[in-house]
């Protein structure tokens, strides 16, 4: 074989590696990315809930708290010794737990890993690095509204 | 006797079985002071059987629905003849086989097993306790109680720190933004058909390795094992294996038996976390780290520290072979021998006060 055949005959070899090769990687990428997408469910489309009437004012007596669902998610409403409504996010900053109003500290506490939240919704001891979220409170009669954004 | 014969010698035709027979009837397992750590790997194994046999006997009653979950296990444990003893089986065997997994897991470190040329045997052993973990953690919600829940809300919340994709692994393993039933649906799904068939796979391997490399002897035992004389492998050490297997099934039995598995309070997504609250004692000391470390440590969060030291220290153990390479040749490195037992006093330690309610 003379050296041009042998260097066209490489030549095409190289050719049909990378052309068996990109097929590969085609055909893995074509059935590995639906499969990646598949996994992800598609975001269900909720209607935003932004009020609620949470609780009535008759079932919360001073230094009580009650979770409430808010939407997907848990909020708390707390009625302070003093006969104030607040309400919060009741997710925990830390790890995602639901925190309880605890009548023996008069604040907001998570079992789950000793986070403890003042009145206000701040965090003051335990490891939870950030403060609840606080909504805004309504009283209409004996209903008591909460609104995200306050 | 004689159709068993013929049977053996059709099957040795067709697939050349003596050599393999020849194998085992040859395999010899060194004898020497430190040789019951040879025994737990098969322990693991053992419990591991018990978990398929008694997980598929829940399949034919379980319910992997948010509705209708807690009710199947509540109807197992109630109403299903000797249910309340399969399922006890299965969640006490599960905790014993991860517990035979960690002693056997020890027992390779501290004897330097893991060296060069067993690489492979100790990374695959780390990922079969991943799994092991993966099917803790997994079966762990299916029940759809309370505390399993808020575990999961934990766990998964964790695993959303992990940067860049944190958020990605959160949604997958969640099926959306929160546990709810498509958490379930999935977790059943890695439980029962994902994480088994990795773990055959992976098993294979791990015993494949075993049997091409034989048992290893450490350096300072290795005088002794050429004075004693090797167990044969069969009968001897498969006997011997045998009574630990028993011994095993004893203890299992008795936990199933006098201390039923409890199935708690149906989950509510819209309840607080009940106090008291733990995991499953071996994530105890995540868990007691992750609740004493303050909220912020450096301006870092405190939770992405400790979950940062818990990644660096598995990557750690998982590279002990690379980071003790001479090991391979008798010279064990004193730093990871040390760094590796103040690790592991900690974990107990930690675990130990947890369980006796030191830290609550």
């Amino acid at each position: 074989m003379t050296d041009s055949a042998a260097a066209q005959q490489s030549s095409r070899r190289r050719f049909v590696n990378w052309l068996l090769g990109t097929s590969v990687g085609a055909t893995l990428a074509a059935t590995v990315y639906p499969v990646f997408r598949f996994v992800i469910p598609p975001p269900v489309a909720e209607a935003p809930v932004n009020r609620v009437l949470a609780a009535r004012l008759s079932e919360l007596p001073p230094n009580s708290g009650k979770v409430f669902r808010f939407g997907a998610r848990p909020g708390i409403i707390v009625r302070t010794a003093t006969g104030e409504v607040r309400a919060f996010a009741a997710t925990c900053t830390h790890l995602n737990c639901t925190v309880q109003y605890r009548p023996d500290f008069q604040h907001i506490w998570c079992a789950c890993h000793n986070g403890h939240y003042d009145l206000q919704g701040k965090n003051i001891e335990g490891p939870p690095p950030r403060p609840l979220e606080t909504f805004r409170v309504d009283l209409a009669g004996d209903d008591v509204y909460v609104t995200r954004g306050a | 006797m004689d159709v068993a014969r013929r049977l053996w010698q059709a099957l040795d035709e067709r697939l050349q079985l003596r050599p393999l027979i020849e194998f085992a009837a040859h395999k010899e397992v060194p004898q020497h002071r430190h040789s019951w750590a040879y025994y737990f790997g098969g322990l693991t194994l053992f419990f591991l059987g018990v978990q398929i046999v008694t997980g598929i006997l829940l399949l034919l009653y379980y319910r992997p629905t948010a509705e209708a979950a807690f009710e199947s296990v509540q109807f197992i444990v109630t109403r299903v003849p000797f249910g309340w003893l399969v399922r006890s089986i299965h969640s006490w065997s599960a905790n014993l086989m991860v517990l035979a997994a960690v002693v056997h897991m020890l027992s390779v470190f501290l004897l330097g097993s893991y060296a060069k040329p067993r690489e492979l045997t100790w990374w695959s052993g780390l990922a079969l306790l991943g799994v092991a973990l993966g099917f803790g953690f997994s079966g762990y919600l299916l029940p759809w109680n309370e505390l399993s829940f808020f575990a999961t809300r934990i766990g998964t919340d964790m695993v959303s720190k992990v940067p860049l994709i944190g958020h990605w692994l959160l949604t997958f393993l969640r099926g959306g933004e929160e546990v709810t039933g498509a958490t379930l649906t999935r977790f059943f799904g890695l439980h029962v058909a994902v994480l088994p068939m990795i773990t055959a796979a992976l098993v294979g391997l791990h015993l494949g390795l075993i049997q091409r490399q034989g048992m290893h002897v450490p350096g300072h035992l290795a005088e002794e094992a050429r004075r004693r004389r090797p167990l044969r492998f069969i009968p001897n050490f498969v006997l011997r294996e045998s009574i630990v297997w028993l011994a095993g099934l004893a203890a299992l039995a008795a936990l199933a038996a006098f201390l039923p598995w409890e199935l708690g309070v149906k989950a509510d997504p819209f309840a607080s976390a009940p106090a008291g609250i733990k995991p499953e004692w071996y994530f105890l000391f995540m868990f007691e780290t992750l609740k004493l470390l303050p909220a912020h440590v450096l301006g870092i969060e405190g939770e992405l520290v400790g979950l940062g030291v818990f990644t660096l220290a598995g990557a750690a153990w998982f590279l002990i072979p690379v980071l003790d390479r001479g090991a391979a040749i008798g010279r064990r490195s004193r730093v990871v021998l040390v760094a590796g037992l103040a690790a592991l006093a900690a974990v107990v330690l930690i675990t130990a006060l947890s369980l006796a309610g030191v830290l609550s």
